[in-house]
């Protein structure tokens, strides 16, 4: 159990840490980077799997699984998406600069 | 040491490195040289979380789990390699969906737990287990009407009379059985209806939205979606999860307010100018 002010001290901080390290992307990266930090919630995967593997009864079993699935399927989809969007900025991008 | 401390001490600081990569890998996606770089870096940092999980969940339910796994990552990987590059948007509303679903489940298996226990856990647990569940059910049936609607599964617009005075009675119905459920009675039957209710508002909300609003909308969903995961990270105890989703809850935020500038809307326009206006249809 992580402390009441303290995990609010880590709310807070990684709030700021959000937003300031997005400061200043350009139009051209919104979608893109909508798509990375989808990805990165993905990590809900990792709650899900603890979940799924303290449950007991078989309705808990059911919704751990369910939770797994969903989760694995943000973090696999987001990855693969956002890094073919990537791709695509970066050839287009190197293209007009070259 | 014996072997299962050192287990979870090895995992819990593979989750510190887990989110100190999500945060470099973030923060390099925001420029364009190092964009590429970014997704890969936390590519890294999710494989080595998921992998020490495994680690501290000493094979309980490990069939499941693997098979769950597989489920989830195997259909998405393969669709999501061969999907046009136009089809993107409605491609991240979706798995943004899922992990809000996940959240939501998350939360559900926690409030469960809690009824059957029979002993009231700590007030803040329980408080943000039920608000990450609320936030991760809407986001997740918003998110697939937001798909429907740019996957050209659904007509543009859905509008009727009064709509947003009923969109408003869903969500204070379904935040009022959130607080009885935190404050007066953890009770099976309330948390279905709760559930019910934030789901059914997910779909309510997005409904009258256009489609050219949309990516603002699954930003702000995905926003949605990170401040769930961050709630139920809270819950579980777990501060990777906390961090991540408190980092894109921000990030997700802060994005939504910039995408929504540069097509000259203000947010709350995008939201709200269809509520109530039913026939109205610009």
């Amino acid at each position: 159990m992580i402390d009441g002010f303290l995990a609010l001290y880590i709310f807070m901080l990684a709030a700021f840490t959000g937003k300031e390290i997005i400061g200043r992307v350009p139009v051209i990266l919104h979608t893109p980077l909508m798509s990375g930090s989808n990805f990165v919630h993905g990590i809900v995967l990792v709650g899900a799997m603890i979940a799924l593997a303290h449950a007991e009864s078989p309705l808990a079993i059911a919704i751990g699984f369910i939770g797994v699935v969903l989760g694995a399927g943000n973090a696999a989809g987001g990855y693969v998406v956002t890094e073919r969007m990537l791709e695509m900025f970066k050839s287009s991008k190197g293209e007009k600069k070259g | 040491m014996d072997l299962q401390t050192t287990l979870v001490w090895l995992a819990k600081a593979s989750y510190f490195l887990a989110a100190v990569l999500f945060i470099l890998g973030i923060k390099r996606m925001s420029s364009p040289v190092t964009a590429r770089k970014g997704i890969v870096w936390a590519g890294v940092g999710m494989v080595i979380a998921t992998l020490a999980t495994f680690a501290i969940t000493r094979g309980h339910n490990l069939g499941y789990i693997v098979a769950a796994i597989a489920l989830g990552v195997i259909p998405t990987w393969l669709w999501g390699k061969k999907v046009a590059m136009t089809d993107m948007p409605q491609m991240v509303a979706l798995f943004n969906g899922m992990g809000g679903g996940s959240a939501a489940a998350i939360g559900a298996g926690e409030l469960l737990k809690f009824t059957q226990a029979g002993i009231a856990p700590p007030l803040a647990t329980l408080l943000l287990a039920v608000t990450g569940a609320l936030i991760g059910a809407i986001s997740m049936t918003g998110s697939i009407i937001a798909w429907a609607k740019l996957d050209g599964r659904m007509d543009k617009r859905f509008t009727f009379g009064g709509q947003q005075a009923v969109n408003f009675l869903v969500f204070a119905a379904a935040v009022l059985a959130g607080l009885a459920l935190v404050f007066w009675k953890l009770d099976a039957s309330l948390v279905v209806v709760f559930f019910l209710l934030a789901l059914a508002f997910g779909v309510l909300m997005t409904l009258p939205i256009g489609g050219a609003d949309m990516p603002v909308v699954i930003s702000l969903y995905n926003a949605f979606t990170g401040l769930a995961v961050a709630f139920e990270g809270y819950a579980m105890g777990i501060e990777a999860l906390i961090v991540a989703g408190m980092v894109v809850g921000a990030a997700g935020t802060f994005l939504t307010q910039l995408m929504a500038k540069a097509m000259n809307r203000p947010i709350s326009n995008v939201l709200f100018s269809n509520f109530g206006g039913g026939g109205e249809g610009a």
